[in-house]
């Protein structure tokens, strides 16, 4: 902390003066600092522990500043999805070069490269694509497989999080309100199962795919990713549901509802936020995931993480197309995270600590 | 509660019994199918010669001769000693940026709830997808990153990810970036979990500062900085999908982590029974190390 904060902020930071019958004099301070002691002495305050004007604004400008250099990153793969080819590679690079949709032609496109005086025979380009296609002396041979690996992503990632989210309600409501025997270390198991290096896991899941045909199938990948992510829905919704006050089952059943009816009636509309929350961790989990994906997918089945840094183009790497790829791979995820962002830190320690 | 409970059991439904294991059975399942059953086999092959890429070859029991190679591999050894630089490094640094980081936004200046989500986007991103497009960054021609400290340095043309001295230190670098906003979220958590009253007691005591930072501040937090430490040691030693893109392991081997090392073997080389017992071993490691975190998870959350 004191590596951060300079001197003559430190008696606004920690000790915040200000219960008003503390006398000025008895701010603890450890070096002399007047002129920000008194003039933070001078301003009213929010709470008695609210931080000084100033050291608010060191925060601010610190903390700003390091995230706006930790976006640049994102947003070079933004722009650099908006340059041509010939622009990504310059150096130095070039930030405000002339837009182009290129990257994303390429991205969605394969194209063939023809000689001049073809070029020229041909009729004039039918699309804005087409012609920017034509611009750089070739013609379009058909669609990439970028559409296939996106969708294949989509489908396995949806697929995998309502199979995850059905099984692990299920469970959570088993451990959150009946007596399972050996139930902490079924719990602790559940967890464990997360804690394991995929590229260990896949070495026999690789074999057993093989033998039940399920490599590079969407079907294999959808089990997978749904058991992975049931250590964490089980974990995420038991937190939710253990915040659902009893009662209102036990009124329903009262009532004359079956246990399950008041689970399905009573407990699922409750739970329904927490659901949405552990639904859109385990989709940006399948979503991102890669390893499995590398070792158990080739081709029907694989997903854009493997697939992304594979595009080229002619001559090398079509950094332009890889960043367009990129770019419309990272924005689902980006929104989700703003959806998510009261509820980010208890889905990271799965449910440990909420807000 | 039981009272009312136990009346309506029996004549109304299934009873809470049998839903119990009807609702956890699915789940204890999938799991043994897909963990327990898979890890078993591992152990399994891990005592023969078997090669996945040759599944008609007698498979020998060759006993723990596996486990001997591995550990007395030098080779393992080096990757262990790259696994290690990479944890305490890239840990040391996401410690020490997030809390700071973390400190700062406990200020809570004007619009800290906007960029206190901004912050985090890094964390959400594939792993993989990220370390691509890190190679393009540190490319030595046309690199931005390279360009921006040759802007401030000027050490001309330098390859981050094809030299032997640097490489390890370009996976620190995109980790720390990556996961410094997870540690930052985790602290402020912890930061905000401190009563108030105590601050207050700290000052009618006169306490400095510094004192108040060391007897207050810092304790109060402990738990969630093992806690960060703990996941990210976790995560970290698993990585495989950050490190796979961006080098590769390369230049050479100075950045084959344990988990690359392991696909190499098992699926580059395909010696599946010798992978077996390092997977194994890895995997007992990790173990060890994720009971702690669960025992601490929980007295965490008792707090």
């Amino acid at each position: 902390m004191n590596t951060i904060v300079t001197s003559a902020s430190l008696p606004d930071l920690a000790v915040a003066p200000p219960a008003p019958k503390t006398p000025p004099a008895e701010i603890a301070a450890p070096t002399p600092a007047p002129a920000s002691a008194s003039s933070a002495l001078a301003r009213p305050r929010a709470g008695p522990l609210e931080p000084s004007v100033r050291s608010k604004w060191f925060a601010g400008v610190v903390v700003i500043g390091y995230t706006i250099i930790s976006l640049i990153p994102l947003l070079w793969i933004v722009m650099t999805s908006l340059r041509t080819p010939q622009d990504s590679i310059a150096y130095p690079p070039k930030v405000l070069a002339e837009p182009s949709l290129i990257g994303y032609v390429n991205l969605f496109t394969t194209r063939s490269r023809v000689g001049a005086d073809e070029l020229a025979a041909l009729p004039p380009p039918a699309t804005w694509y087409e012609k920017l296609v034509r611009e750089q002396q070739m013609i379009l041979a058909g669609p990439s497989r970028f559409q296939d690996r996106y969708l294949n992503s989509l489908l396995i990632g949806f697929g995998s999080t309502l199979l995850s989210i059905v099984l692990g309600t299920l469970a959570a409501y088993a451990f959150s309100r009946f007596r399972v025997p050996g139930k902490d270390d079924w719990l602790f198991f559940i967890l464990s199962t997360r804690m394991m290096p995929p590229i260990a896991v896949a070495i026999p899941v690789y074999l057993m795919f093989r033998h039940l045909g399920l490599n590079d199938t969407h079907i294999g990948l959808i089990l997978l990713y749904t058991v992975v992510n049931l250590s964490l829905s089980v974990w995420l919704l038991k937190g939710f549901m253990d915040e659902i006050p009893r009662e209102y089952e036990e009124a329903a059943m009262v009532d004359g509802y079956t246990r399950f009816q008041a689970f399905v009636k009573v407990v699922l509309p409750q739970a329904a936020t927490g659901i949405a929350t552990t639904a859109i961790f385990c989709l940006i989990f399948a979503w991102n995931e890669y390893a499995f994906a590398l070792l158990l997918t080739s081709g029907t089945a694989q997903t854009s993480p493997p697939f992304i840094p594979t595009i080229i183009g002619e001559g090398g790497l079509d950094w332009p197309a890889m960043a367009a790829g990129t770019t419309l791979f990272l924005l689902p995820v980006l929104l989700f995270t703003i959806l998510l962002r009261k509820h980010l830190l208890r889905g990271i320690t799965f449910g440990a600590i909420r807000k | 509660m039981n009272a009312a409970l136990s009346r309506h059991q029996g004549h109304q439904g299934l009873s809470d019994r049998t839903l119990a294991w009807l609702f956890v059975a699915p789940t204890i399942v999938l799991l043994l199918a897909f963990n327990i059953f898979p890890l078993l086999w591992t152990i399994y092959l891990s005592f023969t010669n078997y090669r996945a890429n040759r599944p008609s070859a007698d498979v020998i029991n060759v006993g723990i001769d596996n486990y001997r190679r591995v550990l007395n591999d030098e080779a393992i050894w080096e990757n262990m000693r790259a696994t290690a630089h990479f944890l305490t490094w890239s840990i040391t640094l996401q410690l020490l940026l997030g809390f700071g980081l973390a400190l700062l936004l406990n200020r809570k200046f004007r619009s800290h709830s906007f960029w206190s989500t901004a912050i985090l986007l890094p964390m959400m991103l594939a792993p993989a997808v990220v370390g691509t497009f890190w190679k393009y960054f540190f490319e030595p021609q046309y690199g931005i990153f390279n360009y921006i400290v040759n802007f401030f340095g000027g050490p001309g043309v330098f390859t981050m990810l094809g030299s032997t001295a640097l490489s390890p230190w370009a996976i620190v670098l995109v980790d720390t970036w990556m996961w410094t906003p997870y540690v930052m979220l985790l602290l402020l958590a912890g930061l905000r979990s401190i009563p108030p009253y105590l601050y207050e007691a700290a000052e009618i005591d006169r306490a400095s500062a510094w004192t108040t930072f060391w007897r207050v501040t810092l304790p109060m937090v402990m738990p969630f900085i093992v806690l960060a430490l703990l996941f990210r040691t976790i995560e970290n030693f698993k990585m495989f999908d950050l490190v796979d893109q961006l080098t590769n392991g390369g230049p050479g081997s100075v950045t084959e982590l344990a988990s690359i090392k392991l696909k190499r073997e098992a699926f580059e080389k395909w010696r599946t029974g010798y992978s077996s017992a390092l997977a194994i071993i890895l995997f007992v490691s990790i173990y060890g190390l994720s009971l702690v975190t669960v025992r601490f998870l929980e007295r965490v959350k008792q707090r």
